[in-house]
C-alpha cells in the first residue's frame, strides 16, 4: 500500500481535534490513557555527530504523534515516513514514538520524558504543539525538535510541510476534465488557510480546462469524521455536483460517490480500493523524504534551523494511480504538469486569478510567492457560497 | 429543487437509521426499568464485529448478524452485572460504553485500511422510479425499511399485547410483578440482550451501509444521541423514528445550507438533541401526572426479588 497520508496542517485555531469526535467529551481521553511506544530494535554504536550532546551509541530519535498510528490518515503516514528512515539509517538511529498525544498540557510532559530519555531529535507532527516545542526548545538546547506545520523557529526548532495545494490542482484538472454538471464539490475540514489554499487550487485546476466551472463548499469542522464526511458528501452530491473532492482524512466522500455513481478522489493516501469505479486519482503526502534528509543531517550534518515546504518537485507531494477512465490526454496533461512543477517552469498560482467578487487578487503574470500562499484567506472566482469565520 | 428536496428527505432517513435502531433498543430496556448507558460501546462492538464479518464472508446478512450478536454479547455483560449482581445501572453502562469504544479500537486496528470494495445503491422496482416520491422513499437499503417496521410492530407489542404489558408492568412496579408470578429478572435480562443487539445491528448498519469502512469511534456519539431520544420521544417507538428522521434532517440540513451558501454552526445542531431532550425532561417532570404517565417509574432502579 502506498503511504498514507496527512492531514492538512493545524493552525491555532482548529481546536477540534481530531479526537473531539468521540462523543462526548470526557469519555474520549479514557481511550487515549496509556499512549504506547515502542522501540525499534538497534544494536551498535555509531558517534553522533554536531553539537548535540555526544552519545555513545544510535542517535535516538523521537516522534509524537496526536493521533493513534492505526488512524489511516495523518499520523499513519508520518508513521510511514519514520519506519522509511528507521530503515535507511538502521543501526545509525534508535527511532521510537508516542502517539495519541492531545495537543494540551499533556503534550509537554510527553515531550520532556522523551528528552529525558536521551532522544537528540524529536519530531512534533501537529499545529498545536507549537508553542509547548518552542519553549523546550529555549530550554533544552542540546535537543534538536522539528515541527510540522507550524511557523514558528528558533536554533534548535525549524519546520516542514507539505505543498497539498499542488495535489488538489492537479486534482482540479482531472475533475474539470470528467465534470458533466459543471459543478464540483468539496468536503472541507476547519477554515484554516492551506484547506481554503486547496480549495481554491482545485478550482483553478478545473477551471483550467472549463472556465465556467464552480465549486461547493461543505465544512464539517472535523478532520477525520467519517460518517459526517459521507454525509457532506451527500449532500453536495443532492445539489448537483458530481467530482468530489475531500481535504478530510477518510475515504468516506469517495465510498459516497461510489454508492451514488459520482467520481471523487483519494486524499492524503491511495484509496483507489475504497472506490473502484468512482475514484479518479489519489493526491497523496510522501513524509519520508523529509524524514530521511532531516535525519541525516541531523547525524552527519549540518543540522540547520529553517523551514521547509516541499511538494511535487521533492517527491512530498503525487498525484498517483490515475483511473483508467481518464481521456489519454488527461493522463498526459497531468504528467506535464507534475514535470513543470518538478522543473519550476510552471506555477500554479499565476494570475490574473480573480476573488469571488471579481476583484484582482493576482495580476495577469504576477507569480505568489510562498508567504502569499501561505497567507491566503479567501475564495476565488468560482468557488460558491461565503468563507466561515476563522475562528 | 423539488429533486434536491427528495434527495434531502432521502439522505435524511438514512441518517437517522443508526439512531432509530439504537433508540428503538434502548427504549425496550427502558420500558422495563433498565437504563443501559452503554449505547456508544455497544453500537461500536457491533460496527466493528459487523464490518470485520463482512470483510472476511463479504456477505452483508452475516455482518449484520455479528453485530447484532457482538452488542448482545456487551449488553450481557451489562445485565450479569446490572441486573443480577445489582451494581449501579448508570455506573455499570459508561464502563460498558467505555469498554466497548476501547475494545471496538482495540480488535479494529487491522481493519483501519479495508474496503468492502464495490457498493451498489438499492432500489425498490417499479415504486423507485416514480417521480419524487421514488428518490425519496424507494431508493433506500432493506434495513432502512425494517427500522420503520419495527418501531411499528414495537408500538404494537407494547400497547396492544399482553407480553407487552407485562414488559411495561416490569417497568412500572417490578415487585408486583413479581408478585403476579412473572420471572423479572429473567424478563430484564432479554431485554437488555434484545436492547443490546439493536444497538448492535445499528453499528453494523453505520459501517457496512452508511459508512462503509471502520474507523475507530465511527458511531461518534450516535449511542448517546439515542439515549437522549428515548426521553425526547417519551419512550414511545413511533415518536423515537421520528425523532430520529427529524435529527437525521437537521443534519443533513446544515450541510445543504452550506451548499446553498447560507452557515449554520455545526456545533448548535450537534447540541440541538440534548437541549430538546433537556426541554422535555423539564417539561415532563413539572407534573406529577404527566412524569408518571410517561416515565417508566422503576426505571434505573434495583430490583430484588428477596426483599
Amino acid at each position: 500500500m502506498v503511504c498514507l497520508l496527512p492531514r492538512a496542517s493545524r493552525r491555532p485555531t482548529q481546536l477540534a481535534r481530531r479526537r473531539s469526535m468521540f462523543a462526548p467529551g470526557l469519555l474520549s481521553l479514557a481511550m487515549l490513557a496509556g499512549a504506547c511506544k515502542k522501540d525499534e530494535p538497534a544494536s551498535y554504536s555509531t558517534e553522533s555527530k554536531g553539537p548535540a550532546p555526544v552519545a555513545k551509541g544510535p542517535l535516538k530519535v523521537a516522534f509524537t504523534y496526536v493521533g493513534p498510528v492505526g488512524d489511516a490518515g495523518w499520523t499513519f503516514a508520518h508513521d510511514r515516513g519514520r519506519q522509511a528512515a528507521a530503515e535507511k539509517y538502521g543501526s545509525r538511529i534508535a527511532t521510537s514514538f508516542v502517539e495519541s498525544v492531545p495537543e494540551s498540557a499533556d503534550a509537554e510532559r510527553v515531550f520532556r520524558d522523551l528528552i529525558d530519555q536521551g532522544n537528540q531529535l524529536i519530531f512534533g507532527t501537529t499545529f498545536g504543539y507549537m508553542e509547548t516545542m518552542l519553549k523546550l526548545a529555549r530550554e533544552f538546547e542540546d535537543t534538536r525538535f522539528e515541527h510540522a506545520t507550524g511557523y514558528k523557529t528558533a536554533k534548535n526548532l525549524r519546520t516542514y510541510d507539505s505543498r497539498t495545494y499542488e495535489g488538489a490542482y492537479l486534482a482540479g484538472v482531472v475533475a474539470g476534465s470528467m465534470t458533466k454538471s459543471n459543478v464540483l464539490g468539496v468536503v472541507a475540514s476547519i477554515p484554516i488557510p492551506e484547506v481554503i489554499r486547496n480549495i481554491d487550487s482545485f478550482t483553478l485546476g478545473a477551471q483550467s480546462q472549463k472556465p465556467e466551472i464552480t465549486t461547493k463548499v461543505v465544512w464539517i469542522n472535523r478532520w477525520f469524521d467519517p460518517p459526517k464526511e459521507g454525509e457532506a458528501a451527500q449532500a453536495l452530491i443532492n445539489q448537483g455536483a458530481d467530482v468530489l473532492l475531500q481535504n478530510t482524512d477518510s475515504s468516506a466522500v469517495l465510498q459516497t460517490a461510489e454508492k451514488a455513481g459520482k467520481l471523487a478522489f483519494g486524499w492524503d493516501s491511495d484509496m483507489s480500493k475504497f472506490g473502484p469505479n468512482a475514484h479518479l486519482a489519489s493526491a497523496i503526502i510522501n513524509w519520508a523524504p523529509y524524514y530521511e534528509r532531516a535525519i541525516g543531517e541531523a547525524l552527519d550534518g549540518p543540522w540547520t534551523t529553517g523551514q521547509t515546504w516541499w511538494g511535487v518537485k521533492e517527491g512530498a507531494i503525487d498525484l498517483v494511480s490515475l483511473s483508467d477512465k481518464l481521456p489519454p490526454e488527461i493522463t498526459a496533461k497531468v504528467a506535464e504538469l507534475k514535470a513543470g512543477l518538478q522543473a519550476g517552469t510552471f506555477s500554479i498560482w499565476k494570475g490574473p486569478i480573480a476573488d469571488q467578487s471579481g476583484k484582482a487578487v493576482l495580476e495577469a503574470g504576477a507569480v505568489a510567492d510562498d508567504e502569499y500562499l501561505h497567507g491566503i484567506n479567501f475564495y476565488i472566482k468560482g468557488v460558491e457560497g461565503t468563507l466561515p469565520a476563522s475562528k | 429543487m423539488t429533486g434536491t428536496l427528495a434527495l434531502l428527505f432521502a439522505s435524511s432517513i438514512d441518517a437517522g437509521t443508526a439512531v432509530a435502531l439504537a433508540c428503538l433498543g434502548l427504549l425496550v430496556n427502558e420500558r422495563a426499568g433498565v437504563i443501559n448507558l452503554g449505547a456508544e460501546g455497544m453500537m461500536l462492538v457491533g460496527a466493528i464485529a459487523g464490518f470485520a464479518t463482512t470483510v472476511h464472508t463479504h456477505d452483508n446478512l452475516a455482518g449484520f448478524a455479528a453485530g447484532a450478536l457482538a452488542g448482545a454479547a456487551l449488553a450481557l455483560c451489562f445485565g450479569v452485572l446490572a441486573i443480577w449482581l445489582n451494581t449501579n445501572q448508570y455506573a455499570t453502562g459508561l464502563a460498558v460504553s467505555l469498554f466497548g469504544m476501547g475494545v471496538s479500537a482495540f480488535v479494529g486496528v487491522p481493519y483501519t485500511q479495508d474496503s468492502l470494495g464495490e457498493r451498489t445503491a438499492s432500489a425498490i422496482p417499479i415504486l423507485s422510479d416514480l417521480p419524487w416520491l421514488g428518490p425519496a422513499l424507494f431508493r433506500h437499503h432493506p434495513l432502512v425499511y425494517g427500522a420503520a417496521l419495527l418501531a411499528l410492530g414495537l408500538h404494537v407489542w407494547l400497547f396492544r399485547a399482553r407480553t407487552g404489558l407485562v414488559l411495561r408492568a416490569i417497568g412500572e412496579s417490578p415487585e408486583t410483578a413479581h408478585a403476579l408470578g412473572y420471572p423479572v429478572q429473567r424478563i430484564r435480562f432479554a431485554c437488555v440482550a434484545a436492547g443490546g443487539a439493536l444497538c448492535g445491528l445499528a453499528g453494523a448498519y453505520t459501517s457496512i451501509i452508511y459508512t462503509p469502512l471502520w474507523v475507530e469511534g465511527m458511531t461518534a456519539g450516535k449511542g448517546w444521541i439515542a439515549l437522549a431520544l428515548t426521553t425526547f420521544a417519551t419512550w414511545r417507538p413511533l415518536r423515537a423514528l421520528g425523532g430520529a428522521y427529524l435529527f437525521g434532517g437537521l443534519t443533513m440540513l446544515q450541510l445543504h445550507l452550506q451548499g446553498q451558501g447560507v452557515n449554520v454552526p455545526s456545533q448548535v445542531l450537534a447540541m440541538l438533541p440534548y437541549v430538546a431532550t433537556v426541554l422535555v425532561l423539564v417539561l415532563i417532570s413539572r407534573n406529577r401526572g404527566l412524569l408518571r404517565a410517561n416515565m417508566p417509574a422503576s426505571i434505573g432502579k434495583p430490583f430484588y426479588p428477596g426483599a
